[in-house]
């Protein structure tokens, strides 16, 4: 079973996307911040990360550019997943090291079709 | 509840229309479908809307009730087969046989609003280096004004925008305008839409190398499919394919069309071997 990490701030947030992982077969691990998430992926690394942008103590663009220099750190597939629905955001975010974007709000088709591109899934 | 007898008129009309067929215990979808018209037409009631369809026969109003009733869910890359067959297949085996001059010719049969000729764009612009002088020529046609209308406009919303679309094919072919998504000029004017009903005639169509009919013959009876596949046949270059859905079979359907081995959804004409790409 592949392992999800999501990281978000808030706990309805990870609720929701917690059950639409597992019903696509991940097991999840949650992280409140880019410093706890920083850490779970100390512990193991994850298949994927889900990531929220603003956070408190460190912020999904700061963490992303940390795990990628982390030993192991260049596995993970990252999924940004945040209201930061422009452009400028959008790419900053992929020169940091994301490989996927979702724009929220987003629902169980959104994420299912962004982790079969990145072949996180099996296309259906 | 929509009366059995409305059921069966309005069922008979979009049949005489579109070739749809409406199985009569479909009551829930007529309703889903019909009540958005009916209140924007003015109408307090889907009773009052094909009430008047009858007293005037109006054919307007028929159109309008087909159209509704026709599905016309699409997104983009829909299945990432048949694009990934059109990519790295059906290109390479055309172009060597077009001799990287010359111009082939694409056309979406019921493309909806537009998400499949744009995502042939896409694939061609990003392997413009490999395909040297060769031109291409994208149509794409629907029966149903209201998304050609989205179509060529090509703006779509972030929902749109994120079912089927990678995020760098969003960066490199989309522009942002609010929270609205609009497919870049270049890709704009790779397609052209236009109004086409397949049960009408296809005069003026010309040749093609490449028809994509997915997901649309599933709605019609087993004789309407036989003729729109010879039709479409009759418009398939000698070399041509036939791109189908994936839960589609021209088996039993057509002589014209026979699979090409190993790939699913992907159809030559009779008689012609195909040479593959790999």
């Amino acid at each position: 079973m592949k392992t999800c990490l999501v990281v978000d701030d808030s706990r309805v947030i990870r609720k929701v996307a917690r059950k639409i992982l597992e019903e696509l077969d991940f097991n999840c691990v949650e992280a409140a911040d880019g410093s706890e998430a920083l850490e779970a992926c100390r512990k193991q690394m994850p298949d994927a990360v889900l990531l929220d942008w603003n956070m408190p103590v460190m912020n999904g663009l700061d963490f992303v550019k940390a795990l990628r220099r982390e030993e192991g750190g260049d596995k993970p597939v990252v999924v940004f997943c945040t209201t930061e629905n422009d452009m400028a955001h959008i790419t900053e975010a992929l020169r940091a090291g994301a490989d996927e974007y979702v724009m929220k709000p987003f629902d169980g088709d959104i994420i299912e079709s962004k982790f079969q591109q990145t072949g996180l899934l099996r296309a259906s | 509840m929509i009366k059995t007898e409305d059921i069966q008129y309005v069922a008979a009309e979009a049949y005489k229309r579109s070739g749809l067929v409406l199985s009569t215990d479909k009551g829930y979808l007529l309703e889903s479908r019909l009540a958005p018209l009916a209140r924007a037409e003015g109408f307090p009631s889907i009773e009052g809307l094909i009430a008047a369809a009858r007293r005037e026969s109006a054919d307007r109003l028929l159109w309008a009730i087909t159209e509704a009733l026709a599905t016309h869910e699409t997104f983009f890359f829909r299945d990432s087969t048949p694009f990934d067959l059109f990519k790295q297949e059906i290109l390479p085996v055309l172009s060597r046989a077009r001799g990287n001059s010359g111009t082939i010719r694409i056309w979406c049969a019921a493309c909806s609003s537009g998400q499949e000729p744009y995502s042939l764009a896409m694939i061609l612009d990003e392997e413009r280096a490999r395909l040297g002088n060769l031109r291409f020529e994208i149509i794409a046609t629907d029966m149903a004004p209201r998304v050609l209308e989205k179509a060529k406009a090509g703006v779509y919303s972030q929902f749109e925008v994120q079912r089927g679309l990678p995020i760098q094919r969003l960066v490199q072919h989309f522009d942002q305008n609010g929270d609205q998504w609009r497919v870049k000029s270049n890709l704009r004017s790779m397609v052209t839409f236009q109004k086409q009903n397949l049960l009408d005639n296809f005069n003026g169509m010309g040749t093609f190398d490449v028809i994509f009919c997915r997901n649309v013959l599933i709605y019609f009876d087993a004789d309407t499919k036989k003729r729109v596949l010879t039709r479409l046949a009759a418009q398939t270059a000698t070399d041509g394919y036939l791109v189908m859905g994936a839960a589609e079979t021209v088996v039993g359907l057509s002589q014209d069309y026979a699979p090409v081995e190993g790939r699913r959804g992907l159809y030559g004409r009779s008689g012609v071997a195909k040479s593959q790409a790999a």
